[in-house]
C-alpha cells in the first residue's frame, strides 16, 4: 500500500522535475527581451485603447513611446500631468502638442434648418435615416441630429442639445476621432483649439438658395473675404473656406458681417450664445436675444 | 423545359414573397405621351458609374436628342437633351436620391415643334462588336429595370466568354409597376427588333423573354410575335412571386442554376436586360433616338389617375404628377419605383432620371406606422429571403453595429428586394440595416485602401 503511494508520488514528482527544466531551459533559450519599462508607461496611460494616437492602443503607443519613436504628448487623452509623468520617467521631452477637439461644421438645428419630410423609421439613427433618400432635411449637407455620434464618444464629450445638434465639450474631447467616422454626412472635423475662426456650413449651395434651406447657411456672400486680411479666407465651391496656415492672422472681425452668421469665432464651446457684434451691419436683428435662448 | 403554359405548373425560384398585386390600377392603361414642360433638370449621375461630363455651356441652344454630356471612363454612358431648348444653368440640384448632385438645366424652347429628326439606321450587320459597344455607351443607354447599370458595360462580353442565353426581363414583380407590362403590349415589334440586333452580337443559342404569369396578353403578343421570328426565342411566363424580376431568381427559375455568390450572369453564361431597355436600342439603331424618354408608371391610391407615361428624362417629378390629376390631400408617402425597393422622396421638386420606373403615392392606409418590438425568431425573413441569406441574424447583429460579423454573414450578397422586413411580424427594419451596414462595410473597405 505504501509502496504504491511512494511509486505513484514518486513518478510524478519525477515528470513534474523534467517538464520543469525542460521549460526552465526554453525560457532561457526562447526568451525575448522586453524593455519592462513598457508596462510601466502603459500604466500611466489612460487605458482608453481610443485610437486618437494612430495606433491600435495604449499598448503600442508605449511601446513606440519606450522606443523614443514617438512623444508622450501624442497620447491627447492623458493630461498635462500624466504626460509630464510619462516624459519625467523615460528622461525624455514631453513634446508639445497643441489640443485639438472635434468641430461641427454644421449650425442647422431644428429652429434654423427647413425641413422637407418627417423621418418616420423605426431605426433612430443618422445612418439609417440617411439611407432613406438622404435624411428628411432640405440641406442635404446638413446634421440629421439623431446623435450618432453622441453614442459613438467614449467619453461622454457630446450631447445632443435642445436645438438638435450635437455639441462638444472641448474639456473632455480627445480628438480621437470617433465621431467623425460616426457620422453619415461627414460633418466632424478635428481642429486645434487656437483655430478660432470656423465656417459652419458644407452647403454647396449660393446665395438665397442656400439660405431658403437653412438660416444660417453660407451663402458666399463673401463679406467675410473681404473683411480678413489677404489670403485667409477664399470661397470655393460657393462656400468660405479658411486658410489655417494664416491662422495667426485670423480675428474675430470677419465675422460680424455675416449675414447668416455661418463663419463664428469659437472660444471653447461651439453654439454659444455670440458676442454682439461691434459692427452691425448687415441682418444682426435677428440673432437678437430670443433668438439664442 | 416545363411552364410553357399559363395554366400548367410555372417555373420559379424558392423562397419569395407574395405581395398584394395593385397592378390593375393602371396595367390597362395605355402609353401616355407626358407634354412637354417648360424646364429639364438633367443630373450627370444618372447611372452606375464615373458621372457624365457636360459638354455644353449656359446659354448654347441644344436641339432634342443632341449630345450635351459625354461619358468619362467605361463605366459611364453619354446624357442626351430632350427637347429643343436653351442651357440656362451647369450647377447643383436636388437628385432623386436625396443628394445635391451637378446637373444641366434647360428652359424648353416655346416655338420649337419639338420634333425628333429620324438619323440614318444603323444597319447592325455591317458594323463590328466594338462600334456596337460604344455606340450604346454613347446613346446613354443604361438598365432601366431601376439599377440604371449603363447596358453596354454589359453587353461587353469579356475575351473567352460565352454568353450562351439572353434573357429579357419583363417580369416587373413590383407591385403596383405596369410600366415593362405596357412596354412590352405596346413596344412589342421594338422589343423583338432590338432582341435581333442583341442576338446579332451576342450570338446566343437560346433567347428567353420571362413574364410573371399575371400578364397574360403580354405572353400571347409576345409568343406570336416570337413564331414569326427566325430567332430562337421562348416566351417564359412565370410564377407570381416576389422578387422573381430580381436578374439571379430568373435564372434560377428558368436554368434551375445559381449564380454564385459575387459572381455575374455571365458566370453561369446569361445574360438579362430589361424589356425596356432593349426598346431603346431598337430606337437608337433604327431611328438614331438616344434615351431621352423612358415610360413610368403613376399610380398609387393617391394618384387621381394612376397611368402610365411616356416622360422625357429631366421633367420635374411635380409636373409628370399634376399630368395624372394629381394627387389627393390625404398622400403620406412618395416614392419613386415600387414599394418594396422604390426610394423615398422628400420632395417632388426632383426630376425623372432614367432608373426611376414609377412614382408611387401612398395614402395614410397603405403606411402603417410601424413599432418595432424584438426579434421572436419565428424564422420568416429566412424563409422568405430568395438568396438563403440569414436576415433574422443580421439584423441583430446590425444593432449591435457589428459589421464585420455581417459582413461574413455575406449581407453585401443581399440586394435589398425587401422580403424580409415585409414578413418580419415585428416590424424590424431589415433591409434599412443592411444598406446601412452595407454603407459602413464599404466605407471601412475604403479607409483601409
Amino acid at each position: 500500500m505504501l509502496t504504491e503511494i511512494v511509486i505513484g508520488v514518486g513518478i510524478l514528482a519525477g515528470l513534474g522535475l523534467l517538464f520543469a527544466t525542460v521549460i526552465a531551459i526554453a525560457y532561457r533559450k526562447f526568451r525575448v527581451y522586453e524593455d519592462p519599462r513598457i508596462d510601466e508607461v502603459e500604466e500611466m496611460l489612460p487605458h482608453a485603447n481610443c485610437g486618437a494616437c494612430g495606433l491600435p492602443g495604449c499598448r503600442a503607443f508605449a511601446e513606440k513611446v519606450v522606443g523614443q519613436e514617438i512623444q508622450p504628448s501624442k497620447c491627447t487623452v492623458s493630461s498635462a500631468e500624466a504626460i509630464q509623468r510619462i516624459a519625467a520617467y523615460l528622461g525624455v521631452e514631453a513634446g508639445a502638442e497643441e489640443k485639438r477637439v472635434a468641430r461641427l461644421l454644421c449650425a442647422g438645428g431644428r429652429r434654423e434648418a427647413h425641413n422637407l419630410a418627417d423621418y418616420k423609421g423605426t431605426m433612430s439613427t443618422c445612418r439609417g435615416e440617411a439611407a432613406v433618400a438622404g435624411g428628411s432635411k432640405a440641406c442635404s449637407w446638413g446634421c440629421l441630429g439623431l446623435g450618432d455620434c453622441e453614442i459613438a464618444c467614449d467619453f461622454d464629450a457630446i450631447f445632443m442639445n435642445e436645438d438638435g445638434l450635437p455639441e462638444v465639450i472641448p474639456d473632455l474631447c480627445t480628438a480621437c476621432g470617433d465621431c467623425v467616422k460616426a457620422c453619415p454626412k461627414g460633418l466632424f472635423e478635428l481642429m486645434p483649439l487656437s483655430q478660432k475662426l470656423i465656417v459652419q456650413c458644407k452647403s454647396l449651395l449660393e446665395g438665397e438658395e442656400a439660405e431658403s434651406r437653412c438660416s444660417v447657411a453660407c451663402t458666399a456672400c463673401g463679406r467675410c473675404v473681404a473683411d480678413a486680411p489677404d489670403g485667409l479666407i477664399a470661397i470655393r465651391n460657393n462656400l468660405a473656406v479658411i486658410n489655417y496656415e494664416l491662422n495667426h492672422l485670423a480675428s474675430v472681425d470677419a465675422t460680424f458681417r455675416c449675414p447668416t452668421r455661418a463663419i463664428v469665432w469659437v472660444e471653447s464651446e461651439q453654439f454659444v450664445k455670440p458676442a454682439a457684434p461691434a459692427l452691425p451691419l448687415g441682418r444682426v436683428e435677428r440673432y437678437g436675444e430670443e433668438y439664442y435662448q | 423545359m416545363s411552364g410553357t403554359t399559363l395554366t400548367g405548373p410555372l417555373l420559379t425560384f424558392r423562397h419569395g414573397v407574395h405581395p398584394e398585386e395593385y397592378k390593375e390600377l393602371s396595367c390597362h392603361r395605355p402609353i401616355e405621351r407626358m407634354p412637354f414642360v417648360e424646364e429639364y433638370t438633367l443630373p450627370l449621375s444618372q447611372h452606375i458609374g464615373a458621372p457624365a461630363k457636360a459638354v455644353v455651356r449656359e446659354g448654347q441652344y441644344v436641339r432634342r436628342g443632341e449630345l450635351i454630356a459625354e461619358p468619362v471612363g467605361f463605366v459611364s454612358v453619354g446624357l442626351h437633351a430632350p427637347v429643343d431648348g436653351t442651357v440656362t444653368a451647369i450647377g447643383l440640384f436636388d437628385h432623386p436620391n436625396g443628394q445635391m448632385l451637378p446637373a444641366i438645366r434647360i428652359k424648353t424652347d416655346p416655338f420649337s415643334n419639338q420634333r425628333f429628326i429620324p438619323q440614318p439606321p444603323i444597319p447592325p450587320e455591317q458594323i463590328p462588336v466594338a462600334d456596337f459597344i460604344s455606340a450604346v455607351q454613347r446613346a446613354g443607354i443604361v438598365g432601366l429595370g431601376g439599377a440604371a447599370f449603363p447596358s453596354h458595360v454589359k453587353f461587353s462580353i469579356p475575351e473567352g466568354r460565352q454568353c450562351r442565353y439572353l434573357m429579357m426581363n419583363g417580369c416587373e414583380c413590383e407591385p403596383f409597376l405596369t410600366c415593362d407590362h405596357r412596354v412590352m403590349v405596346e413596344f412589342a415589334d421594338e422589343l423583338i427588333d432590338g432582341t435581333g440586333i442583341l442576338q446579332h452580337f451576342i450570338g446566343a443559342e437560346k433567347i428567353y423573354i420571362a413574364i410573371e404569369a399575371n400578364k397574360p396578353d403580354a405572353v400571347a403578343i409576345l409568343r406570336e410575335k416570337a413564331a414569326h421570328s427566325p430567332m430562337p426565342i421562348e416566351v417564359v411566363p412565370l410564377q407570381v412571386k416576389y422578387p422573381q424580376g430580381a436578374e439571379k431568381m430568373m435564372i434560377t427559375a428558368i436554368l434551375g442554376e445559381e449564380v454564385p455568390s459575387g459572381k455575374l450572369p455571365l458566370d453561369v453564361g446569361v445574360l438579362v436586360s430589361n424589356v425596356g431597355t432593349i426598346v431603346a436600342l431598337s430606337q437608337y439603331f433604327r431611328q438614331g433616338m438616344p434615351l431621352i424618354e423612358r415610360v413610368l408608371t403613376v399610380t398609387g391610391p393617391a394618384v387621381r389617375r394612376p397611368t402610365n407615361v411616356l416622360v422625357p428624362l429631366g421633367t420635374p417629378m411635380r409636373a409628370v404628377v399634376d399630368f395624372c390629376g394629381g394627387i389627393t390631400e390625404d398622400a403620406v408617402r412618395i416614392l419613386l419605383g415600387g414599394p418594396m425597393m422604390g426610394m423615398v422622396q422628400k420632395s417632388l421638386d426632383v426630376p425623372v432620371v432614367k432608373g426611376i420606373s414609377g412614382i408611387l403615392a401612398l395614402t395614410d392606409e397603405e403606411v402603417q406606422d410601424i413599432t418595432t418590438y424584438n426579434c421572436i425568431r419565428c424564422g420568416r425573413c429566412l424563409e422568405a429571403c430568395p438568396l438563403f441569406l440569414n436576415p433574422a441574424r443580421m439584423g441583430l447583429l446590425a444593432r449591435k453595429g457589428l459589421w464585420e460579423e455581417m459582413e461574413e454573414l455575406n449581407v453585401l450578397d443581399c440586394f435589398e428586394c425587401a422580403a424580409c422586413s415585409y414578413v418580419c411580424p415585428s416590424g424590424i427594419p431589415l433591409v434599412q440595416s443592411f444598406r446601412v451596414g452595407k454603407a459602413m462595410i464599404r466605407e471601412k473597405k475604403a479607409r483601409e485602401k
